[in-house]
């Protein structure tokens, strides 16, 4: 028999629950660590960012007027979807050159880490609200609110687990975000979209885009409808970019550069309070 | 006009329903980009009829939106403002008030809105309320149950009885092709509501869905230019309800520009009625300014 020529898949973006190509139509080559050919990624434009903050900002109220105990159960069941389709994801990781030891740890980290997140759900006004002291007849109380969408900008390296390690603490409270996946090895965080799309996250409360920075970071980080950005990209250059864009609408910019993504300090809840606002309530109570 | 050019309305003009929706689809695939997308979006802008027509319409409201039909956006005070508002007849002494010495119309809905289901007495009279207030322009609807029952000398009749007590305010025509059933109707409206008297055609009352639709629009458009062909008479166009984005007031633009020409691009004959487009269009307008795109956070309500 001759031999076969292999289809390669063109991995496609996933925006508003849906799993559109880019508008640009143009698509771009994923190699492996060696310059293999081994798969296809959507190349967005600026107004497929754009689609994908409207996604975004749509989704938002429905997501955030959820009861913080249910989106805990939504968070909880990405974990168990992806706990289903280990194999897909391991395999995935191994195609971009991992070992298969270190593309299990990856998914197993990536999984727990949902988990870990869910639990905080229905925890954090408890934890981080306040009764505030004020010297009149009031009931003075502050609790932590979601901050709306949320931009976010991945890594390179650990291109599951450092996806999940964003995303979690960023939609466990309400907001919701459109993520720029690395641009050189983004198939894992596609794929992390139709795990999405299988476990009860409604659309657009999570977008996820490939692509080249150069041509999507400036509309992303620019765009007045986006509420935080979450840079985890160590380019110095896209850093100052964000700061600077960031500043026409004073969106808060957090950089949050990672050394080890399997640290046990990615699991903690002040990521979380990043994307929040303090609100604070006066009550009158009776002298 | 002479009787003899009116057309025999029980004779139905066959509308090709699959023809014109191509026609709407390849329309829509113009591209406008740049400085052309610009003077459209503006030009868009001043042709609107900011509209509210709420049950909890209060004077507030109406003081309120009168102030960004004058302005629609303080930081770019340069922007056309918008054609006209168009609001219930006892508000439009209030809206009269707000907009005095300003280019800004009042327009006024009459004839027991929405649904017309009223005597014509009772339609003369509020009709004749609105255009005392100060109307500038009257927005009637016709009784859908007649026309539907084949009626057609009854609109046509209450259509030209309407027309007489507005006096010099100009009539916009409401079909509520929502109600109509099929385009071959919306063409038969059309012509009876031209020769009765219309200044204005409009599409719907925004109270039902489907409101205004492309190939509804187009066939209307099609009636105008035919109208115009055989009289001699310019008639304006007006969709109205659910066009809340700027890329689809662009493509209306479009449609007009390519059946009636563009003597037709201009407030004068053709409005919007609508009231989130303008904050669409805005939103567009300052994103071609400025390269950024925006939020609706900062633009006001209405």
């Amino acid at each position: 028999m001759a031999d076969r020529i292999e289809v390669l898949k063109t991995y496609k973006t996933y925006v508003g629950g849906k799993f559109p190509r880019s508008e640009s139509d143009r698509t771009y080559r994923i190699t492996d660590g060696k310059d293999n050919h081994i798969a296809n990624a959507c190349r967005c434009s600026r107004k497929d960012v754009r689609d994908a903050v409207l996604a975004s900002r749509s989704a938002f109220g429905g997501w955030y007027a959820r009861t913080a105990y249910n989106r805990g159960q939504v968070l909880y069941r990405i974990a168990e979807m992806l706990e289903g389709r280990k194999d897909q994801f391991v395999n995935e990781l191994k195609l971009s050159g991992v070992k298969q030891k270190v593309a299990l740890n990856e998914v197993h980290t990536a999984i727990d880490r949902l988990i870990y997140f869910a639990g905080w759900t229905d925890k954090i006004s408890q934890v981080f609200g306040t009764v505030n002291p004020v010297a009149s007849a009031h009931f003075n109380f502050s609790s932590p609110d979601a901050t709306g969408v949320v931009g976010i900008i991945a890594p390179d390296e650990h291109p599951l687990l450092s996806v999940i390690s964003l995303i979690a603490p960023v939609i466990a409270t309400g907001n919701t975000c459109v993520l720029l996946a690395s641009e050189t090895n983004p198939l894992p965080a596609v794929s992390f979209g139709e795990v999405l799309h299988a476990s009860d996250v409604p659309g657009g409360v999570v977008n996820i885009l490939t692509g080249y920075r150069n041509e999507t970071v400036e509309t992303l980080t620019s765009h007045k409808d986006i509420n935080a950005l979450l840079l985890a990209s160590r380019d110095i250059e896209t850093g100052k970019l964000a700061d600077e864009n960031a500043s026409l609408s004073v969106k808060r910019v957090v950089q949050y550069r990672a050394e080890d993504w399997f640290s046990g300090e990615h699991e903690n809840p002040y990521l979380v309070l990043e994307f929040m606002e303090t609100k604070t309530t006066w009550h009158p109570v009776g002298a | 006009m002479s009787v003899s050019v009116i057309q025999d309305f029980n004779q139905t003009i066959p509308i090709d329903q699959v023809g014109v929706e191509e026609r709407v689809s390849r329309l829509n695939k113009r591209s406008i980009k740049k400085e052309s997308k610009l003077q459209a979006l503006k030009l868009a802008l001043s042709m609107i009829d900011h509209t509210t027509l709420e049950g909890k319409d209060s004077k507030g409201k109406v003081i309120q939106l009168c102030s960004k039909a004058k302005m629609p956006y303080a930081p770019m005070p340069d922007l056309p403002s918008v054609a006209a508002v168009c609001v219930y007849p006892n508000m439009v002494a209030t809206a009269k008030k707000a907009l005095r010495d300003t280019a800004v119309k009042v327009a006024s809905v009459a004839t027991a809105f929405p649904s017309g289901m009223a005597q014509l007495g009772i339609k003369l009279d509020d009709t004749r309320y609105a255009v005392s207030e100060g109307a500038d322009e009257i927005d009637m609807v016709i009784s859908r149950g007649e026309f539907l029952k084949g009626n057609y000398t009854f609109i046509f009749d209450e259509i030209a009885a309407i027309k007489e007590v507005c006096g010099e305010a100009h009539l916009k025509v409401i079909l509520e092709t929502g109600e109509l059933e099929t385009l071959e109707n919306v063409r038969k409206a059309s012509d009876i509501a031209m020769y009765a008297g219309a200044d204005f055609i409009k599409t719907s009352t925004g109270k039902i869905s489907p409101a205004a639709t492309q190939p509804v629009t187009l066939v209307m458009l099609e009636a105008i230019r035919d109208f115009y062909r055989k009289t001699g008479t310019m008639v304006g166009m007006k969709p109205a309800g659910g066009i809340r984005k700027a890329k689809e007031a662009l493509q209306y633009l479009v449609l007009v520009r390519e059946t009636l020409g563009s003597a037709w691009l201009s407030p004068d004959w053709f409005r919007f009625g609508a009231s989130s487009l303008t904050n669409d269009l805005l939103m567009q307008i300052v994103k071609q300014e400025t390269g950024v795109y925006q939020s609706i956070n900062y633009f006001s309500n209405d």
